[in-house]
């Protein structure tokens, strides 16, 4: 298998079912029988947020609440939070399932989906909280015309949360199917119209609560496994491995890195993209606004940061110990009884099925409603980051000229809100048989060629104007596009092209597209002497004092 | 308001606290870079010695401690990170700014 398998394989996985990448594992048996406990669970876990939706509805008045709950999140909760924007299904379910394929070689996607974070804490966190108020376009635009800035700034965000969210929707339907044993479009509608009342009547307060909910939620169901699986081994991850040596295919290959890396290229690019693709998605960065200071913003990441790298060395111990427990017992979790049918429901219901064997029908039931609850958490956040492009930068900033008032501006955003929810639901069932494998990683390729750039350059580089940033800017978006487009992934995967026709031969275009954007901004404004540009360079003293310091920052709102 | 701003800015102190922090900040970075890239690059060029077990008769290979610590590391330098920004930067960021509004 060679890194675009694989890479093909974790962005399926990110999307949680896996179901599309392994289509053919999944086939007839897809729906399962009903899972009573599960439904039970997840019914559980849904009346428990409507209810706090129903208390945060109450808290949520102005503008300022639904987008960041009034600035009142400590960073401890909204750690916890973040945590929960970037544990997706994805994470559990995907590279748990790759371990259980390959062993050593999950890990190092673990490592490449933690690394962007110290890159937030170290260079964006506290900038971003002391520039900004609701969307991360506040501080790309600081002391730039606000017009083109926010276009951009809305543009690409929106972009990045509609593809992460078909991403999303696609795997929750499969997911559902195989876990539930509900049908398809019932889960998508089910997702959308969850997701809708959760965000309409709670805004930030009620998807920081679900977020934080879900991830404690996970955090104990991932924690309780490798508890049990290293309890069957007297806690000794050496008789780990040496069972799971000793029972799998591949024996002692596991323990080392397969082919996953062969081209030091796309290694690299695929590298940049997950280290600073992070730092430019839009329903994370969005979470800095939450937090009262700069303070609580460093102390969000640093925590952010323990719980997935936690997080992601439990699910490698989980991957471990689903080959000791799975493989010994193919009349239970394999297709068939047999090892060669595959396991049931494909190879990412690996911690699903390790969850049967460690904790019986019960804790399965909980394994599966924390999956989906994953699912209908991050597709709030999403949602609430892409109304707010929408009500904050595009109606509020750009047609209002920042004269709207709160009310209006709330409204946009509910408005928008049921937009994205039907779009989410459509584009959900529409994509139902498509390969959205590219996606995840599209989003984030986006997210650090357009985004990250422009946040970058505009916050740390005197001499960036908004020439500089927008042109620079959308050519990162542009070329993101267009080279993945012309990825295997997508011209021989999805455009269904001959193999080996593709013509842009590596798996990530971030490589070209971030040094593209950098290099367009740095050009484009050093050659900018407009006296627009002449203002806006003046400028940067004072917002950078404002950023460094915090003076002057917008405090906690509303209080 | 515009006097805070305006003495702030011109306090050299100010300066090279952003200058120090700045730099503290590239060290941090980088070092999680290296971190990464240096565990990215001995997957692609030195993968079998990765999987070279970690004493005679074992079957745990160097590339998990390896793994593991990368994580443990990139949470650690965080921390370190948040710790002195939380204390110490704070404190001279809360000085400066009020030795600007005496």
């Amino acid at each position: 298998m060679n890194i675009k398998h694989i890479l093909a394989a974790v962005a399926a996985l990110a999307v949680a079912g896996g179901a599309i990448a392994a289509g053919a594992d999944l086939g007839q048996t897809a729906k399962q029988a009903t899972n009573w406990t599960a439904i039970a669970m997840f019914a559980i876990f849904v009346g428990g947020t409507l209810f706090i939706t129903k208390w945060a509805a109450s808290k949520t008045k102005t503008a300022a609440d639904f987008y960041t709950a009034g600035g009142g999140i400590t960073g401890f909760q909204n750690g916890l939070a973040i945590a929960g924007d970037y544990m997706s299904a994805a994470s559990f379910l995907g590279i748990s399932g790759l371990v259980f394929a390959n062993g050593f070689d999950g890990l190092i996607f673990s490592i490449g989906w933690l690394v962007g974070w110290p890159i937030i804490t170290f260079l964006m966190a506290e900038r971003l909280r002391n520039l900004g108020k609701f969307t991360f376009a506040d501080v790309a635009s600081y002391r730039f015309s606000q017009t083109p800035v926010r276009i951009f700034a809305a543009s690409s965000s929106l972009v990045v949360v509609v593809f992460y969210m078909i991403a999303q929707m696609v795997g929750a339907g499969q997911l559902i199917k195989v876990l539930f044993g509900l049908e398809y479009m019932y889960a998508e509608i089910l997702v959308g119209s969850i997701m809708m009342m959760y965000v309409l009547f709670g805004g930030m307060t009620a998807t920081t609560w679900v977020q934080i909910i879900k991830a404690c939620m996970l955090l104990f169901g991932a924690t309780f496994m490798a508890f049990s699986v290293l309890m069957q081994f007297g806690f000794s991850p050496e008789a780990l491995f040496t069972k799971a040596v000793e029972v799998h295919s591949k024996h002692d290959a596991i323990m080392a890195p397969g082919a996953l890396i062969k081209d030091p290229i796309s290694a690299i690019s695929v590298g940049m993209a997950l280290m600073f693709g992070t730092a430019g998605l839009p329903h994370i960065l969005m979470r800095f606004f939450t937090v009262p200071n700069a303070k609580e913003a460093r102390k969000s990441v640093a925590w952010a940061t323990t719980w997935i790298g936690y997080f992601y060395i439990l699910t490698f111990i989980i991957g471990f110990g689903a080959i000791t427990n799975l493989i010994q017992n193919p009349a239970e979790f394999y297709v068939g009884g047999e090892i060669a049918g595959g396991l049931k429901g494909g190879g990412n219901m690996a911690a699903v099925h390790l969850a049967k064997a460690v904790g019986g029908d019960l804790f399965l039931g909980f394994i599966s409603a924390v999956a989906f609850a994953t699912i209908l958490a991050v597709v709030a956040g999403l949602t609430l980051s892409g109304a707010s492009a929408v009500s904050h930068d595009l109606y509020a900033s750009v047609i209002k000229k920042g004269q709207a008032s709160s009310d209006a501006e709330l409204r946009v955003s509910k408005i928008t809100t049921i937009c994205l929810g039907i779009l989410a639901v459509v584009l959900g069932i529409a994509f139902e048989k498509q390969n959205v494998a590219y996606m995840v990683m599209l989003a984030f390729v986006i997210a650090c060629s357009g985004n990250f750039p422009v946040l970058f350059m505009s916050v740390l580089w005197k001499n960036c104007t908004t020439r500089g940033a927008v042109v620079g800017g959308f050519t990162g978006l542009t070329l993101a596009v267009v080279l993945t487009i012309g990825s295997a992934s997508v011209w021989e995967a999805v455009m269904h092209n001959p193999k080996g026709s593709a013509w842009f031969p590596y798996n990530s275009a971030a490589i070209f597209s971030m040094t593209a954007a950098f290099v367009t901004i740095w050009l484009v404004s050093i050659l900018d002497n407009s006296a627009q540009a002449k203002k806006e360079r003046a400028l940067y003293p004072a917002q950078q004092l404002r950023s460094e310091t915090g003076l002057g920052a917008a405090g906690a709102s509303g209080h | 308001m515009q006097n805070v701003l305006d003495r702030v800015t011109a306090n050299p102190k100010f300066l090279e606290f952003v200058a120090m922090r700045s730099r503290y900040s590239i060290i941090m970075t980088i070092l999680g870079a290296v971190a990464y890239y240096g565990f990215i690059l001995l997957v692609a060029f030195e993968g079998p010695w990765l999987g070279t077990k970690l004493g005679p008769g074992m079957t745990t290979s160097i590339g998990v401690p390896i793994g593991v610590g990368v994580i443990v590391f990139t949470i650690i330098l965080t921390w370190i990170y948040v710790r002195r920004a939380n204390s110490e930067f704070d404190s001279i960021n809360e000085a400066l700014i009020k030795e600007a509004q005496k």
